[in-house]
């Protein structure tokens, strides 16, 4: 089977939605004839035409509202916020509106929705094309999160959100888009919301991490084995709902864990898990917890040497993989 | 355009509408200061302006975005006025939220009501997306969607009225237009005379007509919705109301609105005029609105039993439901 890149997972997945359910359209900036800016629509305007691939007015929290009206009338809206670090304007729509509709109607009006975003550093960016944003999102009661970190993943979750009836907030590792590589199977259905996968067993120390961050530890690792460390990693999948038992598990299995987030650390995804673990498996420790996240100032910055000392990579993992080894 | 003329005896149904949304109204109130409920927000003087969109729809069929004003539109859209105070005493059998939201955050789905929010303006992108739902599948719904002119300065007003032009939407925006945010008056809000001027600037069809008139609002909202239907795209109608009232049932409007003006606002009152309308005009005599009126009040009084009798939600209403299953 010949590998496939990321994009091509997420756009295997709209495709084949779209197909599959014509209730299901893409609304978004640049998605129709130029195709997306990362190419994620790209030839579904051409396949499905104007009135499923819906290029909108350059107005983010709109993007999401009109998204939630049309799921409340019978479509299954696929909402492109072109990067995260646009979505800011559509929090109110997303936060207080699509995530709280079900609860406040008392569950008479499911918001069957996606909204897509890329995120994350490492593309020269600078402060408003390299966020990670998923902190402030997976806090809110009522919104799914996921961040698939493999093509298959992207597809295989992707359609799993796009089928689920609540509004999912997915979000894309954008600068492994071409650079994750792996195998797509043909029949690549749903991937199930909730379920962690261990993405590489170890006995030493676990490894917890998502996106763009599980591809680099999955490489720090690698550099570990040679120095005769044995590391389990752990692909989050879903940031909400979380696989907690599933996490738990392998820290109870390996007595040490680190955790890995690209986001800035204070009050980062993080936080959640060493809370829980801490709350949970605590006689399993061996080690306090470590966490290997982006410095707490407002970046990532444009300038390569910049950036580089700004985002946590596989240097940084690899440099705690030791310290917790030590330990 | 269809002959839009009311028949009298749509004129009676009109009549009691706007008559059972302030007996309701004043029965809230009534509650609040008793300490029964723990907030009412009115629709107190925008009344005739409701009830002739109301009735300019297709109730039941055409589709209703509302905000917390709307108790005269909730009611016309089938709601029954029990409903409505359940929600006040947070009760169990709320329909619009179980006793989750505050009263007046009004949602019916047997009537096409759509659920209100606090932060304003939140309706009008969702409207504009049920609107192109709407649209994409070929039906022939159109949606009304409601706001208060203060609500019109968030952008939320302006992506959706994007959206409408552009898209040339099946959609009404109706502003009701009591010209206070709270207490911050009109000439702090926008520095324009009327709402409906921004409409050029969307592209969409803007009209301004007294929302004290009922007669008039009706022709106007009676255009607006054939239009939308029609493929006509999108109106803003702004509706010039009165707020008779303090914004909420926590607001003292004696502090920012002069007393002449206060004591002028009974003169604005809607209903006194329709009524005397009416019955110049033959639709109704003198019986038949009293009729109407004691009618009202005895429904209100057994909505007022019924209600305050219900049970509250149970505990576990607190915690769910946050997600939808999985049924696709």
């Amino acid at each position: 089977m010949a590998d496939k890149t990321l994009i091509e997972g997420i756009r295997e997945a709209l495709d084949e939605e779209m197909a599959r359910d014509e209730r299901v359209i893409v609304i978004g900036t640049d998605i129709g004839v130029r195709g997306g800016v990362f190419l994620a629509t790209q030839g579904l305007y051409a396949k499905y035409g104007p009135n499923r691939i819906l290029d909108a007015p350059l107005a983010e929290s709109s993007i999401v509202g009109v998204g939630i009206g049309a799921a409340m009338n019978g479509l299954r809206p696929v909402c492109e916020i072109q990067f995260a670090d646009f979505i800011h304007p559509a929090y109110n729509q997303i936060a207080n509106e699509a995530a709280r509709m079900f609860y406040r109607t008392g569950g008479q009006y499911p918001v069957p929705m996606v909204i897509r975003a890329p995120y994350g550093g490492g593309v020269g960016g600078g402060l408003y094309h390299s966020q990670s944003i998923e902190a402030t999102f997976a806090h809110v009661p009522g919104l799914k999160v996921v961040i698939p970190a493999t093509p298959a993943d992207a597809k295989g979750l992707l359609k799993t959100a796009i089928r689920d009836n609540n509004p999912t907030l997915f979000l894309e590792p954008k600068k492994g888009y071409r650079m994750i590589r792996g195998p797509i199977p043909e029949d690549q259905g749903c991937v199930p919301f909730g379920e962690a996968r261990v993405s590489r067993p170890g006995r030493d120390l676990t490894v917890l991490a998502y996106g763009m961050m599980h591809f680099y530890a999955l490489q720090a690792a690698e550099s570990a084995a040679k120095e005769g460390l044995d590391v389990e990693v752990v692909d989050l999948r879903t940031l909400n709902p979380l696989d907690s038992a599933g996490v738990l598990a392998s820290v109870r299995r390996t007595g040490k864990a680190l955790i890995a987030y690209e986001d800035n650390k204070f009050v980062g995804y993080g936080a959640e898990l060493a809370a829980q673990i801490a709350e949970d498996a605590f006689t399993a420790l061996d080690a306090p917890l470590l966490r290997v996240a982006a410095p707490d100032a407002p970046a990532a910055p444009y300038s390569h040497p910049l950036q580089d000392a700004f985002l946590p990579g596989p240097r940084a993992i690899l440099d705690g993989i030791r310290t917790l080894a030590r330990y | 355009m269809s002959d839009t003329t009311p028949s009298a005896e749509m004129l009676a149904d009109m009549y009691a509408l706007a008559v059972r949304a302030r007996k309701l109204d004043e029965r809230c109130w009534i509650l609040h200061r008793q300490g029964k409920i723990g907030f009412h927000i009115s629709g107190m003087g925008h009344e005739a302006a409701q009830v002739a969109v109301t009735f300019a729809m297709r109730r039941g069929h055409d589709l209703l975005h509302p905000y917390y004003r709307d108790l005269a539109m909730v009611l016309g859209c089938g709601m029954p006025m029990a409903d409505v105070l359940l929600g006040s005493f947070g009760r169990a059998g709320d329909p619009s939220s179980g006793g989750r939201q505050m009263p007046n955050h009004y949602c019916y789905k047997p009537g096409n009501v759509f659920s209100v929010s606090s932060p304003v303006g939140t309706q009008l992108p969702q409207a504009a997306g049920l609107a192109l739902a709407e649209q994409l599948r070929g039906g022939d719904r159109v949606v009304v969607t409601c706001i208060g002119e203060g609500s019109t300065s968030e952008g939320d007003f302006h992506e959706a009225l994007i959206w409408a032009g552009v898209r040339k939407l099946p959609m009404v925006v109706v502003v009701e237009n009591n010209e206070y945010a709270i207490s911050v008056p009109m000439k702090l809000q926008m520095a324009i005379e009327r709402v409906s001027d921004r409409a050029g600037g969307y592209g969409v069809r803007g009209v301004s007509v007294d929302g004290l008139d009922l007669l008039a609002s009706y022709q106007a909202a009676r255009e607006a919705v054939d239009l939308a239907r029609s493929g006509g795209g999108t109106t803003l109608l702004e509706v010039r109301v009165a707020r008779l009232t303090p914004h909420s049932s926590d607001d003292n409007d004696s502090v920012y609105r002069p007393a002449a003006e206060k004591a002028a606002l009974k003169l604005k009152d809607p209903l006194p005029k329709l009524r005397a309308q009416l019955i110049a005009m033959g639709a109704l005599s003198e019986v038949a609105a009293r009729e109407i009126e004691e009618r009202a009040l005895s429904e209100v009084d057994a909505a007022h039993r019924q209600a305050e009798a219900a049970p509250y939600p149970p505990e576990a209403w607190a915690l769910g439901p946050v997600f939808a299953g999985e049924e696709a």
